[in-house]
């Protein structure tokens, strides 16, 4: 399947229209992030398929910001499936990456993880290679929703409690980029406690969610607790959306309830 | 321009979770967990989250300190090793072995918490040694 990439990615390092390529890489049989520069490296690419579709993702576009950081007058090229590319729009909103930098290089997924996912648009606009698959209808956030409110709570309540604080939902979040983080932050989250704060911690972190949340899952796969924060973070956008009528990435132009300011 | 990705063993308990090292241009920018290790699956716990910082950390410990006078004076691992032998010497003969313990670490590779067993049996000649990870 990734024929077509290596061929588009080839051929954009050897025009020298990008400084290099960020995708992955096998090596010794692990999947890992790369910056490819040599075309030859190409040879070894991966697209995040180890055992099952998709189970060797990373958050991409996070190393892109760190690497647009530190050299902000070159173009790269980055590997993005549906999500990624929600999470590029989003990006660029938030300035934190510049549109005219980047080429996305798009990924379709395929039937079996847009299913895992239960995900709305699993293929980007700049589809590249891999099929354009149709949406999929979410069961889990309906689940959650059939309970009344107190049983709701204590479901998240308990699900909150196996929490150990690791962070992880935060640190491999591609849409997390801010220098200070609440959930860092003493006079609202006591330190040293685990579980945290239940559930103050995980509405905190969710509430941030608002207009960045792209639905990639990577925070559910990195949890070491189970907790099902995909279906939280869902929820999240479907309150936005009914709301506040706005979809986290879809758009290039609107920005999310939390990024307009109205002067008086 | 570099950026790549070390796989590497996490150094902090006896686990063995696999993470990848975050390269750029040949700094430590960061630590991911390794989506393929079979140990951990994509997941780490904060400590493993965070080895990336303790690296170039300037708290770190990097050359051994002798305390000469109630101060600690860096000094070469010639003199620190002398200096530890020696005394560990004089406490085994006035005080016997079993006066001395030693702790070792999950940091260290199996084989190297081999030998530091191997020397407490063997020339230390005392049962006292144990691990942060039995903790």
């Amino acid at each position: 399947m990734s024929k077509k990439i290596k061929e588009t990615v080839r051929t954009l390092l050897v025009e020298g229209k990008i400084r290099g390529f960020l995708g992955l890489i096998e090596r010794d049989g692990h999947v890992m992030p790369h910056l490819f520069g040599d075309p030859q490296e190409l040879e070894h690419l991966s697209l995040g398929d180890h055992g099952r579709a998709g189970d060797a993702r990373y958050p991409l576009n996070q190393i892109l910001i760190q690497l647009m950081r530190a050299y902000p007058e070159e173009t790269f090229a980055v590997l993005v499936r549906g999500c990624d590319e929600r999470g590029l729009r989003e990006l660029f909103k938030w300035q934190q990456l510049r549109e005219e930098k980047v080429i996305p290089i798009g990924l379709g997924c395929p039937e079996e993880l847009a299913r895992a996912c239960e995900c709305e648009k699993p293929f980007p606009d700049n589809l590249l290679d891999g099929p354009k698959g149709e949406k999929v209808e979410g069961q889990k956030v309906a689940r959650v929703n059939a309970m009344d409110i107190d049983a709701r709570l204590r479901f998240w309540k308990a699900e909150f409690d196996r929490c150990i604080k690791c962070l992880g939902c935060r640190n491999i979040c591609p849409m997390c980029f801010c220098k200070e983080c609440t959930l860092e932050e003493a006079n609202l989250i006591d330190s040293g406690e685990i579980p945290p704060a239940n559930p103050t911690f995980h509405l905190v972190r969710a509430i941030h969610m608002v207009g960045r949340c792209i639905d990639c899952g990577l925070c559910e796969e990195a949890c070491p607790a189970d907790i099902p924060l995909r279906t939280l973070y869902k929820k999240v956008a479907e309150i936005v959306s009914e709301e506040f009528g706005y979809k986290t990435g879809y758009t290039v132009d609107e920005k999310s309830p939390f990024n307009i300011i109205e002067v008086k | 321009m570099e950026f790549k990705t070390v796989l590497t063993t996490c150094p902090y308990c006896g686990c063995g979770c696999g993470l990848l090292l975050e390269i750029l241009d040949g700094r430590l920018i960061g630590t991911l967990p390794s989506k393929t290790s079979p140990v951990n699956q994509g997941r780490l716990c904060v400590k493993g989250w965070s080895v990336h910082e303790f690296v170039t950390s300037p708290n770190r410990l990097i050359r051994p300190l002798v305390r000469k006078a109630d101060r600690l004076v860096e000094s070469s691992w010639d003199e620190a090793l002398d200096l530890s032998a020696r005394r560990l010497k004089e406490i085994k003969e006035r005080h016997g072995p079993d006066s001395i313990a030693v702790l070792t670490s999950a940091k260290c590779t199996n084989e190297e918490n081999y030998l530091l067993q191997k020397l407490t049996r063997a020339a230390i000649g005392t049962n006292n040694i144990d691990h942060c990870a039995r903790l």
